[in-house]
């Protein structure tokens, strides 16, 4: 019995054991497991975090920089590509190949920025996936295919750049510079691609189409095809080639400014002229594609093209119309300034004309840049009765606008026009007929551009919106081309009086074509902000309302402050870049240098230009390279 | 030589001279604002800047003067000139620190928006009160009742108007009501100063709130009035509207 008794207590304490274990484990268990079931019961009652933030910088300013300085590079990378090629087939053509040269360089410059422009656009996704994560997935859920599409063409473009540029001098001569011709095709095809891709989900925001049913790929394309879309493309690509043009422009001013030898000048100074011709020539359509793009936001929200054009936004407008004039005045002064410093003694046949230009363009400027409701005191404007001046107000809508655009545009034209034309003798039996109807033309073109501009007052809007400002920009382009293929068959034929002798501009020449590429960085991240502001307080436009703390529009001169950072910024980051991608040339410009020194050069921007400036007869005539 | 230098100076004057005082004079106009002459000013002077750098020997011409001014190699009363200039300079500058940070009574400048956007609910919209002739009269007559005494015969010279700053508007001027869509001048019509956003700086405006007088179906009527009378058309995107 004791041992009965025994072994039933050894059992029952071996059953206590055992429970006391179970009841352990159980509560080592619910311990360990209590704070997920926390955490789960607050997952169930919390919201998913719509937004996070970053202390001091603020998650907007953050995402702002970074977006603007990877649209910007990126703006760079797809518009090089373009005039690069352009220049290879020129080259390839004509058999110069000073023009292979020239493209190859501005390809070096491009493969340095492709890096960067990628490794900003990934930063700029991790920004938004962390501090924007509802919106982020909203759009993800909507873009999902595109996004795929957009990975493929990543990957085909970046495979061409590398053939592209690795294989320019393997691929130099006969059927491999043709297929080399080829690649440069297909790298514009796709970077064109990757612009429009993207372009997709950032004018989605501004004015979405969302539909409720149909497959992803169809709510996707849906969704891609958005009234603004292909607005902003063609809007987007021509201003993509004026910045690279420019951009290209001020590194080849640097380098001039920098330039030892008279080799060196002479490339610079010509590849300097080539960067300004390419963002002129970009410039000149740029205007129209901007008002096509404003009317398709006006006719798509009344609101949008209000807050734009007429509300807290259109001083934004006045701002472009500074940095747009100073734009035009850079570039004609570096055509005139060629004009007076490459062609010796040309300085006083062309002073009268160039004058005359220059005061045409300062009075289309005082009208752009005169906005429809004045900044005035209290005092000031009870004189005018408003801020509305009552007879220069009428230059503050767009028929007056529109009039000086065009005009502007034509004075640049003919600026070009007269550089060509520069330095020749006409010796055809009919050159007199064909400048007596190139003047004409040229006359009653601005006669008409004037006539519509001021007769749109007297109509219905949309009778000047549809009929009179695209006649303006019609009546500009038959300008165009009737005048380039005259002047063309003229010039077959004509007579060189004064040979173009390049690397004699002026150092001033060079800033001015650093001032042209800043110039076109800040309109670029105002228009920049004006197009994202437009939507206020939405994240995706009548859709997707922005309810963090940032829902507000910052003041305009908060904005022009950031605006100004990011233009510094993104010239910094070229700097950058340019200063790695030339350190080799210049190390074997420097060798060279040392095995055949020139004497008394120094850099221009070092003082050592001032023979630069003086009569024709003290300059040094560069050698012309090949 | 001293001409290329003479010349724009004179150029300057003139133009701020015809711009501060006869532009005033000529009819149908106003002084203009400091801040447009200073803008139109600047232009001239940059100008002036570009044409006489275009050569070497422009730009000696035009900034050797001013050089050889400041560096004392000009002699004679030109010397003691610079001293009056290197005197006077720093006065300038801190008459003109004292002018922008010295406390004053006058109200800033202000840079209201005189179209500001419309909210939402209020673009799109389209006039539901058909265009007869009979309908335009009777908006007139409204119009006649309740608008005209500030807003005149559709000039803005109503017989309050000059009780007002900023003055009613002007709806025969091109750069008003032909601006805008028939949708805005409900929205302003019916909510009034008070409606307006910050921008708009609604405590500007006495234009009253008319939805408390009127039915929709009024102001739609005043609208249509308004246009026939100034003899102006709505802003629309459809061509037979």
């Amino acid at each position: 019995m004791i041992d009965q008794g025994l072994h039933i207590t050894n059992d029952g304490g071996r059953i206590a054991g055992r429970a006391a274990l179970l009841a352990g484990c159980a509560a080592l268990l619910a311990w360990i497991g209590m704070p997920d079931a926390v955490l789960a019961q607050e997952a169930a009652t919390q919201a998913p975090t719509a937004y996070r933030d970053l202390p001091y910088v603020g998650s907007r300013n953050l995402v702002w920089i970074i977006a603007q300085l990877h649209l910007l590079l990126a703006g760079f990378v797809l518009g090089v590509p373009i005039f690069a090629w352009l220049c290879e087939v020129v080259g390839w053509k004509s058999g110069d190949k000073r023009y292979d040269k020239l493209a190859k360089e501005f390809t070096k410059l491009l493969t340095s920025s492709y890096a960067t422009t990628a490794l900003f656009g990934g930063i700029l996704l991790f920004l938004l996936i962390g501090f924007y994560p509802k919106l982020m997935a909203y759009l993800t859920d909507i873009f999902f295919p595109s996004f795929l599409v957009y990975c493929g063409l990543f990957l085909v473009e970046t495979a061409t750049l590398y053939l592209y540029w690795y294989g320019w001098d393997a691929m130099s001569e006969g059927n491999g510079k043709k297929f080399h011709i080829f690649l440069g095709f297909l790298l514009n095809v796709f970077a064109f691609f990757i612009m429009i891709v993207p372009n997709s989900w950032a004018t989605f925001q501004a004015s979405p189409v969302v539909i409720a049913e149909g497959t992803d790929f169809e709510r996707a394309w849906a969704a891609t095809w958005n009234p603004t879309w292909w607005p902003v493309n063609i809007h987007r690509i021509i201003a993509n080639v004026v910045l690279g043009g420019y951009i290209c422009g001020a590194y080849a001013g640097i380098r001039y400014l920098s330039a030892k030898s008279a080799e060196e000048r002479y490339h610079y100074d010509w590849m300097g002229y080539v960067g300004n011709f390419i963002g002129v020539f970009g410039l000149l359509p740029l205007p129209f594609a901007g008002y096509w793009l404003m009317r398709e936001i006006y006719q798509y929200n009344q609101q949008m093209g209000i807050t734009l054009m007429g509300g807290f936004l259109s001083w934004l407008f006045i701002l472009q119309a500074m940095l747009i004039g100073v734009l035009f005045l850079g570039s004609n002064y570096y055509f005139w300034m060629g004009i007076t410093h490459r062609i010796p003694g040309s300085e006083g046949q062309y002073r009268k004309p160039i004058m005359a230009m220059l005061i045409i363009l300062l009075l289309c400027l005082a009208v752009w840049m005169t906005p429809h409701s004045l900044v005035a005191s209290l005092e000031e404007a009870q004189k005018m009765g408003g801020t509305h001046h009552p007879l220069l107000g009428v230059f503050g809508v767009m028929s007056a606008k529109m009039t000086v655009s065009n005009l502007m545009v034509l004075v640049t034209f003919m600026s070009f026009i007269m550089y060509w034309r520069a330095g020749k003798e006409d010796t055809a039996g009919w050159a007199k007929v064909a400048k007596s109807v190139m003047g004409a033309v040229l006359v009653l073109a601005g006669l008409a551009v004037i006539v519509l501009g001021v007769w749109g007052y007297f109509v219905p809007a949309i009778i000047r919106i549809n009929y009179f400002s695209t006649s303006q920009v019609a009546i500009v382009i038959f300008v165009m081309l009737t005048i380039t293929p005259l002047t063309a068959l003229l010039l077959k034929s004509a007579k060189t009086t004064t040979e173009m002798v390049w690397g004699r501009m002026p150092p001033r020449a060079g800033y001015s074509l650093v001032l042209n590429a800043v110039m076109v960085i800040l309109l670029m991240t105002l228009m920049g902000y004006a197009r994202s502001s437009s939507r206020v307080h939405w994240h995706v436009y009548g859709v997707m309302r922005d309810s963090s703390q940032y829902a507000f529009s910052p003041a305009l001169g908060y904005a022009a402050a950031l605006m100004a950072l990011n233009t510094f910024l993104f010239c910094l980051l070229v700097a950058f870049i340019f200063w790695v991608a030339t350190m080799g040339d210049k190390a074997k410009a420097a060798a060279s240098a040392k095995a055949a020194p020139e004497s008394g050069h120094i850099p221009a921007m070092a003082g050592g230009a001032p023979a630069l400036d003086g009569p024709a007869s003290d300059v040094i005539e560069g050698n012309r390279p090949v | 030589m001293g001409g290329v230098l003479i010349r724009p100076i004179i150029l300057t004057v003139c133009i701020y001279l015809f711009l501060k005082f006869i532009v005033p004079i000529l009819p149908h106009s106003a002084p203009l604002p400091s801040s447009l002459i200073f803008l139109y000013l600047m232009l001239v002077m940059s100008g002036s800047v570009l044409f006489a750098t275009l050569s070497g020997e422009s730009k000696d011409a035009f900034f050797q003067p001013i050089l050889r001014f400041l560096t004392g190699e000009s002699g004679g009363a030109l010397s003691s000139a610079r001293y009056l200039v290197l005197a006077l300079f720093p006065l300038l500058v801190g008459w003109q620190t004292y002018g922008s940070t010295a406390s004053s009574d006058a109200p800033p400048g202000e840079n209201r928006t005189i179209h500001p956007a419309p909210p939402g609910e209020y673009t799109g919209l389209s006039n539901p009160v058909p265009k007869t002739p009979e309908n335009i009269m009777y908006g007139k007559g409204l119009y006649a009742s309740r608008c005209a005494p500030c807003h005149g015969n559709f000039d803005g010279k109503g017989f309050a108007a000059s009780g007002f700053t900023p003055p009613p508007a002007n709806f025969k001027d091109p750069t008003t009501i032909a601006m805008l869509q028939e949708s805005y001048l409900f929205w302003r019509i019916k909510k009034g100063g008070v409606g307006l956003p910050v921008e708009g700086m609604p405590w500007k405006t006495a234009m009253p709130r008319w939805e408390l007088e009127m039915s929709d179906e009024d102001i739609w009527k005043v609208i249509m009035g308004e246009y026939d009378g100034a003899g102006q058309k709505p802003r629309t995107w459809d061509e037979s509207e």
